[in-house]
């Protein structure tokens, strides 16, 4: 079996707060990987550490195969990250801003278009690419900022709290577009609030406080702890690892 | 007497109107829920009641006040959650508790009490010297909650208190705005979680500055329109795009299984041939009632 993602004990220590404490799973290639936990709970130094933007203080682990202590710059251009806070020029339009982007990945140019006006298809941004991006609603943004994620045509995207804010209808959409790379083999990392986004996870982890204590398929975790559903054992098992702190 | 009446609103920025010919009335002891996709104008109505904007045209009454020439009066009755984190993030817990209740002329005594008793419902006690900037999500949430309390307002307005807060702290949130309706305040927020809005007494759905529909969260499921279904099938991507091809149908994912949807006035049984030859049997095709979410979708029109 091939792995986008293996990490074995990995944690973080600011000071002497530890904010990452001993985790460890392994997402296969192509998995849709549901990274969900408390507010405060790890979620985004985790994410820092495996896009190689921030060194772990011990542990093991690697992403695409490359050892995230060693080789983060090799990372770095092996993934997509996009987050919550998505990091558009507001005075630039859509196009203009992928066009940014791509030039950072060092894209050749006439590649670059073409790539473009492939994502504007499948991302369905085509009516709105060329507005400037301030004008934008969220959910319109939001694609935008998926597109320039994917414009070096990672195979593992991480999505740090992609749909914060956006209403059911552009979720869903949003989701439906995530499907559809899923299909085509990128492996997505996925943190998210909603508990029926996380349900649309092949797999899921809860964390709480720097650990992870759960993980494992969303329809099979509900029946192991007698949950109506992951709303419920979401709530169940964070307030019980709450109680054993 | 009504606490907000908010009559034939509209507000335009340039070419866009944000709220065209809106209505909203919002009662004691009440949760009132304002949901629609971005850009709807949930906010500009916020803002407005608030009194942060001036109207185009429409009335906005608070607490029997005018908001465009008796604002002052309204202030005392007026809690207010913006959307975006609003405190001092260098001041502690308390400092910004403290900082709030001098705006509201609120004397050491008053803001002694007062701050005891926000403490027990907020479970903020404990993190009382810590920096709000290092709060989490969900115990930032609570402390905004907490400043907007502070001078005991009839109506707190709050604009999308809970997004990017995990579930436990949802819960824990709405568990707070349940004790306040219990204690008779007047709450309308605004909110993209449709389970929010069946915790809710009542909910208008917005779209492009106007109102799509308003009631009960059982009224609001019962509008739609035509027959849903539950398919126990793997919502795989190849799956779903099989669904989506058969014409006058409507599948959507939902969770580990899949929902489909026929219009008004037509039978499922005419899509069995169709269904068959993509391996769902009618055996594996339930009713159910139509969610909150399915009404919505359906009355955006997407």
């Amino acid at each position: 079996m091939e792995y986008a993602v293996t990490i074995d004990k990995l944690s973080k220590d600011f000071g002497r707060f530890r904010a990452v404490d001993e985790i460890s799973l392994t997402v296969q290639k192509g998995e849709i990987f549901g990274f969900l936990g408390a507010n405060g709970a790890g979620k985004t130094t985790a994410i820092r550490m495996l896009c190689g933007l921030l060194l772990p203080t011990s542990g093991l682990g690697t992403v695409n195969g490359f050892d995230i202590f060693k080789e983060s710059e090799k990372i770095k251009k092996s993934i997509g990250y996009m987050s919550q806070k998505f990091s558009l020029y507001s005075d630039l339009t859509g196009r203009e801003n992928l066009e940014f982007y791509g030039s950072i990945y060092h894209i050749p140019n006439g590649r670059l278009k073409e790539r473009i006006a492939e994502l504007a298809r499948n991302l369905d941004i085509e009516e709105f690419i060329d507005r400037k991006a301030e004008s934008l609603p969220t959910g319109w943004r939001q694609r935008l900022a998926l597109a320039a994620s994917l414009l070096h045509r990672p195979p593992i995207l991480f999505l740090d709290e992609p749909t914060g804010g956006v209403d059911p209808v552009f979720r869903r959409r949003f989701w439906e577009i995530l499907y559809r790379l899923a299909d085509e083999g990128v492996t997505l990392f996925v943190t998210t609030h909603y508990m029926d986004e996380a349900e649309f996870c092949r797999r899921i982890s809860i964390m709480h406080r720097g650990r992870i204590v759960e993980i494992g398929n969303p329809q099979e975790l509900i029946k192991k702890h007698h949950q109506p559903d992951l709303q419920e054992l979401f709530i169940n098992l964070i307030s019980k690892s709450e109680q054993n702190v | 007497m009504n606490l907000v009446e908010v009559t034939n609103l509209s507000k335009s920025y340039g070419v866009m109107k944000a709220v065209d010919d809106f209505n909203l009335t919002a009662i004691k002891g009440e949760i009132l829920a304002l949901v629609g996709p971005d850009g709807a104008g949930k906010t500009s109505i916020f803002r407005a009641i608030c009194g942060l904007i001036t109207l185009d045209s429409g009335e906005i009454k608070v607490s029997g006040f005018n908001v465009a020439t008796e604002f002052d009066r309204i202030k005392p009755h007026l809690g207010y959650m913006p959307q975006s984190f609003s405190l001092y993030p260098d001041l502690s817990v308390e400092e910004n508790l403290y900082f709030y209740a001098g705006l509201f002329g609120l004397n050491r005594a008053q803001f002694q009490e007062k701050k005891k008793r926000l403490y027990e419902f907020s479970g903020l006690g404990q993190f009382y010297d810590r920096r709000a900037g290092a709060l989490s999500g969900g115990m930032k949430q609570k402390l905004a909650l907490s400043c907007a309390l502070i001078h005991d307002p009839q109506v707190l307005m709050l604009d999308e208190p809970t997004t990017g807060v995990d579930p436990l702290s949802r819960r824990q949130f709405w568990d707070i705005l349940k004790d306040l309706r219990r204690g008779g305040s007047g709450i309308v927020v605004s909110t993209p979680y449709m389970d929010e809005v069946a915790l809710s007494d009542r909910a208008i759905f917005i779209f492009g500055g106007r109102k799509l529909a308003e009631g009960t969260p059982a009224e609001l499921a019962g509008i739609f329109r035509g027959k849903a279904y539950r398919v126990a099938v793997d919502p795989t991507f190849n799956c779903m795009e099989q669904l989506c091809r058969i014409d006058g149908l409507q599948a959507r994912r939902f969770g580990s299984t899949v929902h489909i949807y026929t219009k008004e006035n037509d039978a499922l049984e005419n899509y069995y041939p169709a269904l068959a030859e993509i391996g769902i049997k009618p055996e594996i095709i339930t009713p159910i009632q139509p969610e909150l979410e399915d009404t919505f979708i359906q009355l955006m029109g997407k």
